[in-house]
């Protein structure tokens, strides 16, 4: 991997603009990825990933372990919705999968409960 | 953190508890504030396409006609001892970005409208939007320094907010107070949780 990224100077603004690196899709292919869905490499590297971009290269690499979308768009210091629809490319190819998060939000008693003990804990 | 193999088919073993909290008010509220004080701040910056919103609202004259803008946002993330994520997310100040809204909320915990007692009005708009989408959240008023002290009931009646929703003074700079504003929100939803499930 070279250190490409450092064309993109957050003062400057990016050198090259940001849907560029999307061919200027401004929508996933299939169903838009929620900013804490949890995103995984499928762990197949080879066929399947020839013709990629190396913005989804770096995606790839990135998601080893499930990270979520917005980890991801952070990590890779690229705009959340061109991380969308590079995510949207690898999920079509099969390169990635993606869980929804824990989902339920405030409905989900459980996931309450373990968040107020994590807070106390604090 | 560990997650486990990446390999494993996605289903089988629980993917860790991930979640978010929103962060609301006006613009120069303090969000960005609160998110540092208790949390590891990530950049986190987002391209929206303007090229439909944003008619009326930017001179595009200028430029092409698809054109993007930049946001900056809020994030944070607090990981737990037991490996629980919650994630933070500021909602954009400015009225502008509203698109943003719906899926910053989408799924999220609760909501921390976050207020200027020298500025009430700017976040009447946010909690209208939580009102309406029947979001948990609680109103914390940022005390600045200088700022006059009021009580928390006083804000209430300014604010017109139901009385279960809960209203409290914080500082927005120091951690254990904004540790007691996350809890009350999260604490609230889970009230507010359990009141629907005895009916």
């Amino acid at each position: 991997m070279t250190g490409d990224e450092r064309w993109l100077d957050r003062e400057a603004g990016p050198v090259v603009r940001p849907y560029a690196v999307t061919r200027g899709r401004t929508r996933p292919a299939g169903l838009a990825v929620g900013l804490i869905d949890l995103v995984v490499s499928a762990g197949r590297h080879s066929a399947e990933a020839r013709g990629l971009a190396p913005e989804h290269r770096r995606l790839l690499d990135l998601c080893g372990a499930p990270i979520a979308l917005a980890d991801l768009a952070s990590d890779a210091d690229l705009p959340l919705g061109v991380v969308r629809v590079l995510v949207g490319d690898l999920q079509e190819r099969g390169l990635v999968t993606v869980a929804a998060s824990s989902g339920g939000g405030s409905q989900d008693e459980n996931v309450l409960r373990s968040v107020l003990d994590g807070l106390r804990a604090l | 953190m560990d997650y486990g193999h990446s390999e494993r088919p996605a289903g089988l073993a629980p993917p860790p508890v991930v979640t978010k909290l929103l962060i609301a008010g006006g613009f120069g509220v303090g969000k960005t504030t609160l998110v540092g004080a208790i949390s590891e701040v990530r950049p986190l910056r987002t391209e929206e396409d303007l090229s439909e919103i944003g008619i009326g609202v930017d001179d595009t004259t200028s430029v092409e006609l698809k054109r993007t803008t930049t946001v900056a946002m809020d994030f944070g993330r607090i990981t737990f001892h037991s490996g629980a994520v919650l994630y933070l997310f500021g909602t954009p100040g400015q009225e502008r970005f509203w698109f943003m809204w719906d899926e910053l909320a989408f799924g999220a915990l609760a909501a921390v409208v976050l207020a200027d007692t020298r500025r009430l009005p700017d976040c009447f708009s946010s909690i209208d939007y939580f009102e309406r989408r029947h979001t948990p959240f609680v109103v914390a008023a940022n005390h600045f320094d200088g700022s006059p002290v009021y009580d928390p009931a006083d804000i209430r009646d300014a604010l017109d907010v139901d009385s279960d929703v809960p209203v409290l003074v914080c500082d927005a700079r120091r951690r254990e107070s904004v540790k007691e504003v996350l809890l009350a929100s999260v604490a609230h939803a889970l009230a507010r949780h359990e009141a629907a499930a005895r009916r």
